[in-house]
């Protein structure tokens, strides 16, 4: 059985790249010509793009909500910072390592994630990073505890561009890192798979009946989001050269949350456009009323919720659309 | 040893009078409310301030610190979130978890970040010796309390008019509206005896847990592994849960101080990859 013209040309459709897909990532990479010294406010977008990303695979694509996705970010952020304070400071390949650690533990963790109702996930995925925040508080020897991490001694990125005090090369490797890890999860999204995990989120029932198994499907994606979550750990660790506790906090799992949630969850650009106001937003708040800024941040949840979050995502799909449009017209 | 055990309970009790009414708002409800702890923390705050500024006595702090938590459970319920019944959980989480981050931040521009301390009344200071154990006096205070307290809500909720109309509109509020049960008042005096007894909780608990700004946050993972724990079959499943974390909790920490409160996450997790429900649970209606 081959698929209607019309709904495989619908499918295609969603995954035919936009020419305002292109403006944004020719916008991303100008914006360090014009703001040259916040190029390391940009390098913290960048990443908490791809850590919103990664989130945005398990909750928006699979269904999961998750309190715990610090306990990924973390662990990347460990285990690239370990390499690069025990003399292995190739950036690429502490990335790797970073990924394959928050994978396996990942993979390892999402089985326990296929049983009971949101509120079992929920409370499981919260237990994983406390215990894994508790562990590194507890193993000071290796982590440096509550002083954090010091002596990380980074290389340079493919053995030329050594990180500068201004962030420059900083924000070039992170949006790289970024850029390429989005065109693998926009192409997975879109392929046959991203379909399938989406007939599970609608419903787990009949996509079982047709025979798409869930519980594969989960581990998948799971396993695929803490990778990516540890990569943007691991590229936190090596552009402030620091880890601290911070990095498993509950804060970051709830931060993401919100990043995501102010971009428009199940669409792979909400994570990096949360990302851009969250942090444009925590930089400019930070400024004002740098110790309760928090209240600020609990009232825009509040207020997002109350209003429906899904507004913002469509406003700026609505833009995206249009000018597309005009783009192909020219 | 003894008095390990005696500690644990105690704190143990202490957790299920916090936890209670979030085990009915979100283990029965099935609305995942992450900003319990705020009540509490009102509670708590409103005793030390009655305390320390009017010199109110101390067991006369706690019915009010209940009156008070109750009235802000059903404000809130009322104005806010009655809307997120129906919501998604991500919604839920999300809304709760910005009460959160606000009250904190509130408490702590408002009041000040310094730990909150109440002055216990003499007859509720000082130690007895029970089979070789020193056990403080005011921990026997608190076992008693919340044990009578138990014992008081299982009933309303099992032999009482109210404790059925509750049952029934959790199970199915469309029956039982049609029943004439007016399930919005059910839920929302429900919502505020939860927010009262946290409050209750909160200011019994100032003396042993501490009491500070960030104490939502602090014990908010408490609160819900009591509930995930407890399962959905009621405060049964919620009192059995709180003594075994109390008692582990406390034990944990005196016997392996170096891992901490790593015990109780493990054990939680444990417990979850066994029982996904939780330790109790009944058959819903549906």
């Amino acid at each position: 059985m081959s698929m209607t013209p019309s709904a495989h040309q619908t499918m295609l459709d969603q995954a035919r790249w936009r020419w305002s897909e292109s403006l944004f990532w020719l916008l991303s990479l100008a914006v360090l010509f014009v703001f040259p010294s916040k190029a390391l406010l940009f390098s913290q977008i960048a990443i908490m793009g791809l850590f919103a990303l990664s989130l945005d695979l398990i909750l928006g694509y699979g269904g999961i909500v998750s309190l715990g996705h610090a306990a990924f970010f973390g662990l990347g952020a460990y285990a690239a910072g370990l390499m690069a304070k025990h003399g292995l400071g190739d950036p690429l390949l502490g990335l790797a390592v970073a990924a394959c650690v928050a994978a396996i533990i990942g993979w390892l963790t999402s089985f326990l994630l296929l049983r009971g109702s949101d509120l079992t996930r929920l409370m499981v995925t919260l237990g994983i990073a406390l215990m894994l925040f508790e562990l590194a508080n507890r193993m000071a020897s290796i982590t440096g505890g509550a002083d954090g991490l010091q002596g990380m001694m980074v290389g340079p990125v493919l053995g030329l561009f050594s990180f500068d005090l201004f962030g420059k090369t900083a924000y070039l490797y992170a949006l790289s890192v970024l850029f390429v890890l989005f065109l693998l999860a926009r192409k997975i999204v879109h392929s046959t798979f991203g379909l399938s995990l989406r007939a599970v989120k609608g419903n787990a029932l009949r996509a079982g009946a047709i025979g798409i198994s869930a519980s594969s499907r989960l581990v998948a994606i799971y396993t695929l989001s803490a990778a990516f979550a540890g990569i943007a750990g691991a590229l936190s660790a090596q552009t402030t050269q620091l880890v601290s506790l911070d990095v498993l906090d509950f804060h970051r799992s709830a931060d993401v949350m919100l990043v995501l949630v102010i971009g428009g969850v199940g669409w792979l650009y909400g994570g990096i456009i949360g990302a851009i106001m969250f942090t444009l937003m925590q930089d400019w708040l930070a400024g004002i009323t740098p110790q309760y800024w928090e209240f600020w941040i609990g009232l825009v949840l509040v207020c997002l919720v109350l209003v429906g979050h899904d507004r913002i995502k469509i406003a700026i799909q609505s833009i995206g659309t249009r000018l597309s449009g005009k783009g192909g017209a020219a | 040893m003894l008095t390990i055990l005696f500690d644990g309970i105690a704190y143990g009790m202490l957790l299920f009078v916090l936890a209670c009414g979030l085990s009915v708002t979100m283990g029965l409800m099935n609305f995942i409310n992450l900003s319990h702890g705020v009540f509490s923390m009102a509670g708590g705050y409103i005793t030390a301030f009655l305390i320390n500024r009017w010199g109110v006595p101390f067991l006369l702090c706690l019915p009010l610190a209940f009156l008070f938590s109750a009235a802000l459970g059903m404000l809130l319920e009322r104005t806010l979130y009655r809307r997120l019944y129906a919501r998604s959980h991500l919604d839920q989480v999300l809304f709760t978890i910005g009460i959160v981050f606000m009250s904190v931040a509130a408490v702590d521009y408002v009041i000040g970040s310094q730990q909150q301390t109440v002055k216990l009344p003499d007859m509720l200071k000082g130690r007895i010796d029970i089979l070789g154990g020193s056990i403080g006096l005011y921990r026997v205070f608190i076992i008693a309390l919340c044990g009578c307290l138990a014992v008081t809500i299982q009933t309303l909720l099992v032999k009482t008019r109210f404790g059925s109309q509750l049952r029934a509109a959790v199970d199915d509020p469309r029956v039982a509206r049609g029943m004439g049960i007016n399930v919005n008042t059910v839920f929302a005096i429900t919502f505020a005896v939860g927010s009262g007894l946290a409050g209750l909780g909160g200011a019994l608990g100032t003396d042993i847990l501490g009491m500070d700004p960030t104490f939502p946050i602090k014990f908010m993972i408490y609160f819900l592994i009591v509930v995930t724990v407890g399962g959905t079959s009621g405060i049964m499943g919620a009192f059995f849960a709180s003594l075994i974390l109390g008692i582990a909790d406390v034990g944990g920490k005196y016997y392996v101080p170096q891992i901490g409160a790593f015990i109780i996450y493990a054990l939680m997790v444990v417990v979850l990859i066994i029982r996904p429900q939780g330790l109790f649970t009944r058959s819903r209606g549906k």
